[in-house]
């Protein structure tokens, strides 16, 4: 099947089988080695992308789904501002130790920020509780997130 | 043979589906794990896909002759947000899943999928929800208890889809869901309860029970519920020994890898027990 769509600001139009996973598509045909496969059961979040600015699980999307639609990778978020802004903050808050889960982390904090730009604890605590990480308890990553929120008033 | 089709509108997804043996698939988030086949590989079908999530028409929420109508493909995301949603809906929804595949995830797919442990059947099965399944030559309207058979069997025919949910019109001003499960937001549920209730000047005006995950499919009671209608909240409050002895004897969940059978008719009875101490 032919699908068109934007990835990171520009349009692709591919050739595939409409049943193969974004996740696949995204790491082996673009190369885009942000995305993460921890599961493939949408359970751990390692794969989380954006989807029109929402965050997604790449892993449970089958490519059939994404005509039309704006996915958006670490690859390219990592180049605004906001980026700059969690990234600063995750590290002054020790959010980060292995790195596996960081990217799915960062783009569910995105979403969450774009939707409510002063989540409380339980909130963010919601917002990932799709992401899993086996090195930080999770506290430092609440910090993280909160942190940013804070440092970057009016970027979201 | 072809891989797939995207429509696009309900009509061509229809002609479709007339005319090919086809799997439709909404935001795929059961499909693609129940199909998958390990890491990096494209999960299998055994018949061309049928892409419906994107279709307009399964994507609105609209109240008609007082009831809530819902399309098949509304995001569980959207009805969480949806001000024309019950409050009972969204703290069902809440649960389920995670953020991320919520907003992938459909309401149709939820009941289509017909797992007993499905997190919108308990709410959808106690307000006697109703189904609008629809072919390019024929139309009906079915009962979701009429729907959903047996664990993963649902009555679909070959050439349907279902399109709408009806949530008739009708104020509860209790309501209570809970779910255990292993991890609060993700793994499928171990046991769920949904009770909602109509309580004015102290009299039971209505009430609705359902359990998810303790029997092949929901287990809802209209004798049980009828007995309770009608009567003082003392009264019920009195009798709840005796409304969980025979509710016991319809819970009968089973072993499985999420949990044992014992510990699911523990906790659900307990679930109830919960919800009836609250009314007032
Ligand atoms: C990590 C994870 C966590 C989950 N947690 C929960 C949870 O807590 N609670 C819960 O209840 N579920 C949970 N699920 C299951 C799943 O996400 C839900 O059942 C979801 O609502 C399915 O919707 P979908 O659109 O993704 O379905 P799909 O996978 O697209 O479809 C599911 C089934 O329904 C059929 N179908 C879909 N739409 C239609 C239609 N309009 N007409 C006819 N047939 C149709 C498909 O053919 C398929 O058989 C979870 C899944 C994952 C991967
Ligand atoms: S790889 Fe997608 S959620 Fe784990
Ligand atoms: S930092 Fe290692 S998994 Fe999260």
């Amino acid at each position: 099947m032919k699908i068109e769509f934007v990835l990171n600001d520009k349009k692709q139009v591919i050739q595939v089988d409409p049943a193969s996973r974004l996740l696949d598509i995204l790491r082996d045909d673009f190369e885009l080695t942000s995305v993460k496969e921890g599961c493939g059961e949408g359970e751990c979040g390692a794969c989380v992308v954006l989807m029109d600015d929402k965050a997604v699980n790449s892993c449970l999307i089958p490519v059939g789904n994404i005509e039309g639609r704006h996915i958006v990778t670490m690859e390219s978020f990592r180049k605004t501002e906001r980026y700059k802004v969690i990234e600063e903050s995750f590290l002054e808050a020790g959010s980060v130790q292995c790195g596996f889960c960081t990217p799915g982390i960062v783009m569910s904090t995105e979403s969450l920020l774009r939707e409510n730009p002063k989540p409380g604890d339980n909130e963010i605590r919601d917002a990932l509780s799709g992401n899993l990480c086996r090195c930080t308890g999770y506290n430092m990553i609440i910090k993280g997130v909160k942190l940013a929120a804070t440092r970057g008033k009016g970027l979201w | 043979m072809v891989d797939g089709f995207r429509p696009a509108d309900l009509q061509e997804a229809l002609e479709f589906r007339a005319r090919h043996p086809s799997i439709p698939i909404a935001g795929g988030t059961d499909l693609m794990v129940q199909k998958a086949r390990g890491f990096g590989l494209k999960p299998d079908f055994n018949k061309p896909l049928l892409f419906i999530g994107h279709l307009r028409k399964l994507r609105q929420i609209s109240v008609r002759d007082g009831n809530i109508h819902i399309g098949a493909g509304v995001l569980l995301s959207e009805l969480i947000i949806n001000d024309k949603i019950s409050e009972a809906l969204k703290m069902a929804v809440r649960q389920m899943a995670s953020p991320p595949s919520r907003n992938l995830a459909t309401i149709g797919g939820n009941i289509c999928n017909a797992s007993p442990a499905g997190d919108t059947l308990p709410y959808l099965y106690a307000v006697d929800a109703k189904l609008i399944l629809k072919s390019v030559s024929s139309e009906r309207i079915i009962h979701i208890g009429k729907f959903i058979t047996d664990p993963k069997q649902n009555t679909l025919e070959h050439d349907e889809l279902l399109t709408e949910i009806i949530i008739p019109n009708k104020i509860f001003n209790v309501s209570y869901y809970k779910k255990v499960g292993q991890r609060k937001g993700m793994s499928l549920t171990k046991a769920s309860f949904q009770g909602l209730a109509d309580i004015k000047n102290s009299n039971v005006l209505d009430i609705r029970i359902a359990f998810g995950s303790v029997a092949p499919i929901i287990v809802r009671s209209r004798e049980i519920e009828a007995s309770i209608i009608g009567k003082p909240v003392s009264e019920i409050n009195a009798a709840v020994p005796e409304i969980l002895k025979k509710y016991a004897t319809l819970i009968r969940p089973i072993d499985d890898a999420r949990s044992s059978a014992a510990y699911r008719k523990r906790v659900s009875l307990r679930l109830l027990e919960d919800f009836l101490s609250k009314l007032s």
